[in-house]
């Protein structure tokens, strides 16, 4: 028995290099992608401390949908997921990338305001999104149970036909696998512990595997983003909490769509191989500690089963927790730092998996010119002293 | 769930607890600069580590207190 080729090399790190990613998960390799793909760059290195998109990108509940409230965050999600519409084809790989739908559940009259004025708000910025009363949900959706009586009733929900989801390794081992074939080192085991900075200008990482030269760094470590910026003198506006989530045992087929409720904080979906894949909220608490509270679960499978009374049978296999990186604004921070030359993609919170094309995109551009894409201009460090916030607490869908 | 030492009330369970983050941020006195209130109201430290921060016994005597937490381990040690 002989090993199947590997989609990568497993290379040592070079001295220097032009561009250092710090972060090997999704984002990271995207970024590392588009460096390659849209502007020629190909003399990078992807620094994980740990294996390959073995963090959130292997934590996340996988969907995408790019409904966002405000024009800045319509503009970048909708971005993203044309991406993922071409994404298969362009990686050659079968991303399993699925767009089944996805439902965005009103509980009160409060949430059907919201969602209305949602679906409203996307039309205009040219993202598919239809409201649906609670029959038309019903239809959509036969295992949702819209009974009045509901501890939380069915008043109607958004829903985006693109929305779906994908198969996430898959989407990692694509990127990889086309960054490597750039050129591009991706470095495993590598952990950046350091910053060297001459005259207030970055010029090398120190790492557990020696020093790498760096004409630009580029943070890419989602939940450990702060420790990291921390280490170069930057604070950024970031919390990092768990966030938790869960699979069932294998079900035949049985929803055929994601269906996602901001005001109970549970969002689920039936992966291709059958397990029921759930998310909850985030747990309370700043952590690193990859775990979360039990009672987060329960009470977000307590919401499920409202929802979903024909699960209340299904067995759970397994739980488990990534670190989110949660913003004040629950929007990404993109963009350059205080730090001549050290770039932040960071404060994807609960909703990074969506975005990994888009943002790979536009933080790709932001380091091969010098100046943030328009797409990410409105993202940057300096929103929290103008005031110019991008709130999508409402849109992010996970209780912050 | 963490057990959480209340200062009035003993150990109780994470559930009865409203998280308010660090603790110790004070108020900025006299006149201060738009990034001395932006870092005063969006910037907290996040470290890796150990975490001085406040606890609300919002479900019980509705006391704030701070306590030092480790974010890794998630120990707790009354400070």
């Amino acid at each position: 028995m002989s090993h199947p080729d590997f989609l990568w090399r497993n290379p040592d790190p070079e001295p220097a290099y032009d561009v250092v990613i710090a972060g090997g998960g999704g984002h990271g390799l995207a970024t590392a992608y588009y460096l390659a793909r849209n502007h020629g760059i190909t003399n990078v290195a992807v620094l994980e401390k740990g294996w390959l998109a073995g963090g959130n990108m292997a934590r996340n509940t996988t969907i995408i949908r790019s409904n966002y409230l405000w024009d800045e965050s319509a503009a970048l999600y909708e971005h993203s997921l044309e991406l993922w519409e071409g994404l298969s084809e362009e990686l050659d790989y079968d991303l399993r990338f699925s767009q089944r739908g996805v439902l965005n559940l009103a509980h009160s009259l409060s949430d059907v305001r919201e969602g209305r004025r949602r679906v409203n708000a996307n039309r205009l910025n040219g993202v598919d999104a239809e409201w649906l009363d609670a029959e038309e949900v019903k239809k959509f959706c036969p295992v949702i149970n819209v009974s009045d009586r509901a501890r939380h009733p069915v008043m109607g929900a958004t829903l985006q036909r693109r929305g779906g989801i994908a198969k996430h390794d898959h989407v990692a081992w694509a990127l990889a696998r086309k960054a490597d074939a750039y050129g591009i080192d991706l470095i495993q085991g590598c952990e950046v512990t350091g910053f060297e900075i001459t005259k207030n200008r970055v010029t090398a990482v120190q790492t557990s595997r020696g020093r790498i030269a760096a004409g630009k760094v580029a943070l890419a470590a989602a939940g450990h983003t702060s420790v990291l910026a921390e280490r170069a003198g930057v604070r950024l506006p970031l919390q990092s909490h768990p966030l938790q989530a869960l699979v069932s045992e294998l079900l035949e087929p049985v929803l055929d769509c994601v269906v996602m409720s901001n005001a109970v904080h549970v969002y689920v979906s039936q992966a291709h191989k059958g397990e029921l894949v759930m998310g909850a909220g985030i747990d309370a608490y700043t952590s690193y500690g990859q775990r979360g509270g039990v009672h987060v679960i329960e009470a977000q499978m307590a919401a499920a089963l409202e929802l979903f009374p024909i699960f209340s049978r299904v067995r759970v296999l397994r739980t488990w927790a990534g670190i989110v990186d949660v913003s004040p604004d629950a929007s990404p921070v993109i963009g350059p730092t205080p730090v001549e030359g050290l770039y932040v993609n960071a404060g994807w919170g609960t909703g990074g998996f969506k975005a990994t094309p888009g943002s790979g995109w536009v933080y790709a551009h932001t380091l091969a010119h010098d100046r943030p894409h328009p797409l990410a201009e409105p993202f940057g460090l300096e929103r929290f002293t103008t005031g110019a916030l991008i709130d999508e607490h409402g849109a992010a869908a996970v209780a912050h | 769930m963490l057990l959480i030492e209340c200062p009035h009330c003993g150990p109780r369970d994470e559930t009865e607890f409203h998280y308010g983050g660090q603790a110790g941020v004070a108020y900025p006195a006299g006149e201060v600069s738009d990034e001395e209130w932006a870092a005063y109201v969006f910037l907290r430290d996040n470290p890796k580590g150990w975490f001085r921060e406040r606890w609300f016994h919002v479900h019980g005597c509705r006391t704030w207190f701070a306590v030092e937490r480790h974010t890794v381990t998630h120990e707790i040690r009354t400070s």
